[in-house]
């Protein structure tokens, strides 16, 4: 996923001078070639994450659209307040790029599209990129679209809802499931803001069973956006079971993301084990 | 303003007018016609707490009614308490959170530097202010960066929110701490006129430093039962007391 997205930005700052990438003193070895080829439009601003997004909505103010580039937290809870109040608050083009989400310390094909759609969105956005993948999962002739819900597999009864690299773990769940005639949608919603509330207002109304799935907290994650939706339309599928990180702790285990998932119900025989129980139960 | 809006920080006001009158009735290079002229001098308050100081002066400069700053803090006016940019021609950007404009001011001026532009990026700040570390990763950047039409304006009349400045975390030696950042230093005393212009509208640093102009100013100044008074950091003029300070004012100019 990240060497995916530091290629696909390489080809947009080439083509465009006012894209800049600006990293807080991580990723070695990962901008090599940006740096080569483009080092006027490369900064490390340094272990300083608040100046960092300080600088990039200077220099989005100025007419430049920012990439700012770290791992897991820092480039997002470390300065927050400056995403907010400084990016966010003044519709400045900055890309906040964070590498590591869940317990990832990637989809593939699709990362390409999303550098593409963030340059062209205007305002302050969020690019939460898995070093996990589930693969190039993109359909011929498909068009990627933020805010639009990709259907990967096409089921009945039950459909899982899910982003992020674990992916991977729902559709080899739901390979097994089809292996005796349990087909079950799977949709990828890639983009948590703006939420494609129309496609999941139609999922929930041709599906029985609806589960979530995301290597994250419950606790203000995917299901919860989701189960705000449906209330909100008014549309309750018989079940709805969000699967994710126990809301009210933190995991202070260490361990592969493979293990981790495992642990928190996220992996494929978890959730196919889950998936059989919920249609057992209709 | 701050009498009829209710609204608090009238000391704070007070500390920076002369600065806010010599930056914006001599220094910035702006045009209340094209308000984002892209040659303009840009300001940043940072201690967005005396916004009410740049929307008096913007309306001084033309570019709003000074009709309007009767709504201050008012039910649905856009003249809020810390200064916002929403609806307000000529305000560059919008604080209340101490410690951000530094960095945005250097982002700003880094920028124009790719660009190689000549304009100024001016940013006024509190003393209280430089507590926060983002202020600190700010000054490290542009001194790193060079960032020689960078020039931060510090309000510095020593009180903080609560208490003076050395019972709360002391700065002090404070011009010492810049120069060893490697920004230039320009002490300035903070309520003359001459004195502010020089400093403000020094030319760039040979060297290329950032400059910073401390200004030793007195907060609340020109009402004298404000004057260095923690209480009018947050006490609002009304009745005697507002007429008593407008008198004051009145009789100074």
């Amino acid at each position: 996923m990240r060497d995916v997205f530091i290629a696909s930005l390489l080809e947009e700052a080439k083509r465009n001078p006012r894209v800049h990438l600006i990293t807080g003193d991580l990723g070695f070895g990962v901008f090599d070639k940006y740096r080569a080829e483009l080092p006027g439009q490369f900064l490390n601003a340094g272990v300083a994450e608040q100046n960092m997004t300080a600088i990039a909505t200077g220099m989005a103010l100025e007419g430049r659209v920012v990439f700012t580039y770290s791992i897991a937290n820092f480039p997002i809870l470390r300065c927050l307040e400056q995403i907010r109040n400084d990016a966010a608050y003044h519709d400045a083009n900055v890309e906040v790029v964070s590498i590591g989400g869940g317990f990832s310390y990637g989809a593939l094909g699709m990362s390409h599209h999303a550098t593409k759609a963030l340059i062209a969105h205007p305002g302050a956005c969020y690019l939460r990129l898995d070093k996990s993948s589930a693969g190039d999962t993109s359909r011929a002739g498909e068009v990627f679209e933020l805010g639009r819900i990709r259907t990967i597999r096409e089921g009945a009864r039950l459909a899982f809802l899910t982003c992020g690299g674990v992916l991977a773990e729902v559709l080899k769940a739901a390979d097994s499931l089809a292996a005796d005639g349990h087909e079950a949608t799977v949709a990828s919603i890639h983009t948590i803001k703006p939420l494609d509330r129309e496609r999941i207002i139609e999922l929930a109304s041709t599906h029985d069973v609806l589960v979530t799935v995301e290597e994250h907290s419950l606790n203000g994650g995917l299901g919860g956006a989701i189960a705000e939706v449906l209330a909100d339309a008014n549309v309750h599928p018989r079940l709805l079971k969000r699967v994710g990180i126990a809301s009210d702790s933190y995991v202070s285990e260490v361990g592969s993301q493979e293990y981790l998932r495992t642990r928190c119900g996220l992996d494929a025989p978890a959730l196919e084990a889950l998936a059989r129980q919920l249609l057992a139960g209709l | 303003m701050t009498s009829r809006g209710g609204s608090s920080h009238v000391g704070a006001v007070f500390s920076m007018a002369d600065i806010m009158a010599v930056l914006y009735g001599g220094v910035l290079r702006l045009d209340a016609a094209e308000p984002k002229s892209p040659g303009r001098d840009r300001l940043i308050l940072s201690k967005g707490h005396a916004g009410a100081g740049v929307y008096a002066a913007l309306a001084e400069r033309g570019f709003l009614p000074v009709e309007q700053l009767a709504t201050h803090y008012k039910d649905g006016s856009k003249l809020s308490g810390h200064v916002s940019h929403k609806g307000i021609p000529g305000v560059e950007f919008s604080t209340g959170s101490l410690g951000h404009g530094l960095g945005v001011a250097a982002g700003m001026a880094f920028g124009a530097k790719l660009d190689g532009k000549a304009h100024r990026v001016f940013c006024v700040m509190s003393d209280g202010e430089c507590d926060e570390g983002s202020v600190w990763e700010a000054v490290l950047f542009a001194a790193h960066h060079k960032l020689g039409r960078l020039i931060a304006v510090i309000d510095y009349n020593k009180i903080q929110s609560l208490a003076p400045v050395p019972e709360t975390i002391a700065l002090e030696p404070f011009a010492a701490k810049w120069t060893a950042f490697g920004w230039r230093v320009l002490e300035s005393a903070g309520h003359e006129a001459a004195a502010l212009l020089s400093a403000l509208d020094a030319p760039p640093d040979a060297e290329g430093r950032p400059t910073v102009v401390i200004a030793h100013t007195t907060k609340g100044k020109g009402v004298s039962f404000m004057e260095n008074s923690v209480l009018w950091h947050y006490r609002t003029a009304r009745g005697a007391e507002f007429d008593a300070a407008l008198a004051e004012l009145e009789g100074a100019s």
